[in-house]
């Protein structure tokens, strides 16, 4: 293992903005640069620890005792380092899509929706990084409590109620997740993530091993979407859209989905999930829920709800993925992970500038908007194409490993399931791309011309990565089929 | 400081407070005026010496003070350990605080009784060191009456109401003293000693014994009646919500847990031995009655109206917490007892301080009342309460997640799933209440004009200032914690479990 600052200063660089940014709430302008400067700053620190975190070397950042005998301690391994990347480059191109869009938009409080902004990318960082199950509950905490400003943030009796829906699933989770890891500290006699797990078979009664990996699921799922545990995330879609963008689409409920992997992967173990049945569970909770969340956005107008019931159900690929206990599967649902994260936010990033630019929020009214916004439209073209899985875009290729995983796993059900959801999402994503390119416009709305180049550039870079992930997938791919091989144990995937 | 004078540093913290308050009236007979620096001056002093003892008791071991050169078991023993030298610290450093905060407040809101007020703080600080110090039983009974004689005195001046909950405070209150003192004399009767070293050693001789038993439980009750542990805590909210804003800033931090400490002394140092660690039944039910206190303290603080008796009932639930640790009778059941002690003083000292600036510049803590105009004119106190809340709801890194985890711990390694659920359970609760305040004071649109009164600002600085360092303590303390249980806690477990 490497000693080194990096990790530390990766998820504190969002933290120390805090201060700077409420303290520079006069000045937008440089306000707006203390956020930049993290977004960088987190962005490059990430990025280099790249070449030196492989298969056996970690980078850690020496341990702190946070709890008698348990260190806060951050260690850097594939699987984190894999989140991390994802979280801090989408960040970066969210803090410019931001200005553009609160200023655009003219949000007020800004100030304290950079401030939380700010604070969730630093806890999502500490969760990616996190080497134990405490960290990782301090962190997981921490997150529930920043997002809740963002989710109240436009003060209507909705958001409000939203908020309250978002803290009772956000804190029973937390107590769900405190009880979870001081059981599992108490059985195990350790807390360290470990590739393999460390739950071994036998340490707790059958039913009590059922019980503790219900606990864990409640905990991570609500983050995670999982249903019936879902109900907070349309709800706090009355967020501002960048908010839903990278907390609804990636930061947030990926930290759920990271939950779960570091759950199934890190602390039951394969095993012990194969010899107590617990794979079989959340099979079929995933499996329900990519169906049943399918078939809830065909129905939705609002375009945000349509997105947010279809995030549901993407994060359940990931989660059915990892459930499937085979390498392919696993690795497939890692790479679901950054899939969906470029091609979601793309999405949200489309929807944000037809709501700022032509104020628009229904499927319904988005006729013949495509001429007037062609290169917006054209990337939700893209991202749409990438979640129903078509070629060449990068969510055909994780689709092909979930697949492939499902049958390695000598199941049929999953891969079905995988495939119907497919046609499920062509059914409710292209009509819209349909309507915006082939329907005739309302009127007034071809003369309103594309949006502001801050919102269209970062949609633009976010659809370019859809693209790129899909011919070059390496970095991740390997990644992905590394953390596989450490997890199942053996040679490569 | 010359190190003689720190010999006898135990005695002179409690000395300097009783004698401060005797010089404190004459000093208002003087100037009415000087009653409030003098207060601070005695209470700064004494955390000033506090501060060297500690460092002293850290450095080369406890000290056995006996007083008056008698030898114990003949003469009164002061102990003054790691533990007892740092919670010394603890009450005097928030008394402190408190002290300052009351410059304004004390005239303002009982005019013309500061000299008594003050002179009668002073006192009860040097009772509530008094029980944290002393090693003898009979001591014991005297501190903790002095504690509650000016606990009486202080929460009767304030409201009209106050004279009437303080009666009922004074009704308990009793009650528990002749309780404590019934059961006392039985254990006397039978073991010839009140010094708690030698009780500890005695006892196991005479444990089976019907007077001794029936002495137990007197004194056990007794304390937890003071202790206001569920469901002996009637009299609290009532005495809390009328009191003065300093007074119960003082009271609610200190009193009860100054009493649960000596719960805690009695059952970890005097019946361990005899009985074994947390005494199993007793043990038991005192757990279950802290389990019962969380549940029941969060549930009525939820439907209360009135900021002040929210926080009251909340005291409650708080004090179950402290009694679900000592009951567990584990390691980390002690723990988090202790460290629950350090952070519900500073979070219910730093919410009854924002309580006192809201009814100074508000003019009311009324929580349907509260808007948004109170956080646009009192960021910064409204800002500290946010921090304390949150440490009271037990999220991380604040102060309130830590002890939680602790008694959490303590309970699962000790298989009582009922009580983690209660502890879970809790953080819930105190999640609805905390942040339907939050909602108001953040989210409520201000109605014009519709209060009636000017706008008066931010609390003046040497209201906010203790705020202030309160809410930074939260952090420090959470980020801190395991400083604290290695350094004051770790070196007594020889002796306990």
């Amino acid at each position: 293992m490497i000693e080194s600052l990096v990790p530390f200063a990766a998820v504190m660089a969002p933290l120390a903005a805090i201060p700077l940014i409420a303290a520079s709430s006069r000045w937008p302008n440089i306000r707006e640069l203390w956020t930049l400067l993290a977004a960088f700053a987190a962005f490059f620190l990430v990025i280099s620890l790249i070449p030196s975190v492989d298969a056996d070397t970690l980078v850690g950042s020496g341990r702190f005792f946070i709890v008698e005998g348990v260190p806060l301690e951050l260690k850097v391994d594939q699987t984190g380092l894999f989140f991390g990347l994802i979280a801090s480059t989408l960040w970066l191109v969210t803090c410019f899509y931001s200005i553009g869009y609160v200023r655009e938009h003219r949000e007020k409080h800004q100030t304290r929706y950079f401030a939380a902004f700010a604070a969730c990318i630093g806890s999502t960082l500490g969760i990616a990084f996190s080497a134990n199950l405490v960290t990782f509950l301090v962190f997981y905490e921490m997150l529930s409590l920043a997002t809740y400003p963002l989710v109240i943030h436009s003060e209507s009796p909705k958001a409000i109620r939203s908020g309250r829906k978002y803290l009772t699933y956000a804190l029973t989770a937390g107590i769900a997740l405190i009880a979870a890891v001081l059981w599992t500290g108490n059985a195990a006699g350790t807390y360290e993530f470990t590739a393999g797990g460390i739950l071994e078979p036998g340490m707790l009664s059958p039913s009590a091993m059922r019980l503790l990996f219900l606990l864990f699921i409640v905990a991570v799922g609500v983050k995670a979407g999982l249903m019936p545990l879902h109900g907070w995330l349309p709800a706090a879609m009355v967020a501002p859209t960048p908010v839903s963008a990278l907390l609804h689409a990636v930061a947030v409920v990926k930290s759920g989905v990271f939950g779960v992997i570091r759950v199934v992967g890190f602390v039951f173990g394969p095993e012990t999930m194969a010899a107590y049945g617990l794979d079989t569970m959340l099979i079929v909770v995933s499996g329900t829920t990519i169906l049943l969340a399918s078939c809830i956005a065909l129905r939705q107008d609002n375009l945000k709800a349509r997105l947010a019931y279809s995030t549901v159900g993407h994060l359940s690929y990931i989660v059915l993925g990892i459930a499937l206990l085979s390498k392919s599967g696993f690795a497939g649902g890692m790479l679901h992970m950054v899939n969906h994260a470029t091609m979601k936010i793309t999405l949200f990033f489309c929807a944000g500038a037809i709501m700022v630019h032509l104020h628009k929020d229904r499927v319904s009214q988005l006729d013949g908007i495509g001429r007037a916004m062609p290169w917006t439209m054209g990337a939700f073209a893209i991202g749409s194409l990438g979640l129903a899985g078509v070629p060449p875009v990068n969510g055909f290729l994780s689709k092909w490993l979930l697949c492939e995983g499902s049958l390695e796993a000598g199941l049929n059900l999953p891969m079905v399931i995988l495939l119907t959801s497919g046609l499920l999402n062509a059914a409710y994503f292209f009509p819209i791309v349909y309507r915006a390119f082939f329907r005739a416009p309302a009127e007034g709305v071809a003369e309103k011309g594309e949006a502001p180049p801050m919102l269209v550039v970062p949609i633009c870079i976010v659809a370019g990565f859809s693209l790129l992930l899909f011919f070059w997938p390496d970095l991740f791919l390997g990644l992905a089929r590394d953390v596989a091989s450490a997890v199942f144990g053996g040679g490569q995937a | 400081m010359r190190p003689d004078l720190l010999n006898h540093a135990p005695i002179l913290i409690i000395l300097l407070f009783l004698g401060g308050a005797m010089v404190a009236v004459l000093a208002g007979l003087l100037q009415r005026r000087l009653a409030q620096p003098w207060a601070v001056g005695i209470t700064g002093s004494a955390t000033l010496l506090s501060l060297f003892g500690l460092a002293r008791v850290l450095q080369e071991g406890a000290l056995r003070y006996q007083l008056g050169g008698w030898r114990a078991p003949i003469g009164i023993e002061l102990i003054y350990d790691p533990l007892s030298a740092f919670l010394v610290v603890v009450i005097c450093a928030v008394s402190l605080l408190v002290l300052i905060h009351g410059r304004r407040i004390v005239p303002e809101e009982i005019p013309g009784r500061e000299v008594p007020f003050f002179a009668v703080a002073l006192m009860l600080i040097g009772g509530l060191c008094g029980i944290v110090l002393t090693g003898d039983l009979f001591n014991l009974y005297v501190f903790i009456e002095i504690v509650s004689l000016s606990s009486y005195a202080l929460l009767g001046i304030g409201t009209k109401r106050s004279p009437l909950s303080a009666f009922r405070y004074l009704v308990m209150g009793t009650t528990a003293g002749s309780f404590y003192l019934l059961g006392l004399a039985l254990i006397f009767m039978r073991t010839g000693t009140l010094n708690m070293t030698d009780l500890a050693e005695i006892l196991p001789f005479v444990s089976g014994q019907v007077p001794v038993l029936v002495g137990l439980a007197f004194i056990l009750v007794g304390l937890s009646l003071k202790a206001a542990i569920f469901p002996l805590h009637g009299w609290l909210p009532d005495a809390y919500t009328d009191g003065c804003s300093t007074a119960t800033a003082l009271i609610a931090p200190l009193g009860t847990k100054t009493a649960l400490y000596a719960i805690l002394r009695f059952v970890f140092f005097v019946l361990a031995p005899a009985y074994g660690a947390g005494a199993a039944p007793i043990g038991t039910i005192v757990a279950y009655a802290g389990a019962a206190a969380i549940v029941w303290g969060s549930f009525m603080a939820m439907s209360q109206k009135e900021l002040k008796r929210m926080l009251a009932y909340s005291s409650v639930a708080q004090v179950g917490y402290i009694a679900l640790g000592i009951g567990l009778g584990s390691r980390y059941g002690l723990i988090g007892a202790v460290l629950h002690i350090l952070n519900h003083a500073c979070m219910k000292a730093c919410l009854f301080l924002v309580t006192g600036n809201l009814r100074r510049n508000v003019g009311h803590s009324y929580l349907p009342n509260l808007d948004a105009s109170v956080r646009r004119e009192m960021p910064w106190s409204m800002a500290a309460f946010c921090v304390a809340a949150i440490s009271m709801i037990g999220l991380p890194p604040t102060a309130g997640f830590f002890s939680k985890w602790y008694l959490a711990l303590g309970t699962v390694e000790a298989g009582q799933w009922p009580l983690l659920v209660a502890l879970l359970v809790s953080t819930l609760l105190n999640g609805v209440y905390f942040f339907r305040i939050f909602e108001q004071v953040y989210l409520k649109p201000a109605r014009e004009g519709a209060s009636g009164r000017e706008a008066r600002g931010e609390a003046p600085l040497s209201m906010l200032v203790p705020t202030l360092i309160f809410a930074v303590l939260l952090l420090i303390l959470g980020i801190g914690n395991v400083y604290i249980v290695t350094t004051f806690l770790e070196p007594i477990w020889a002796g306990v479990l």
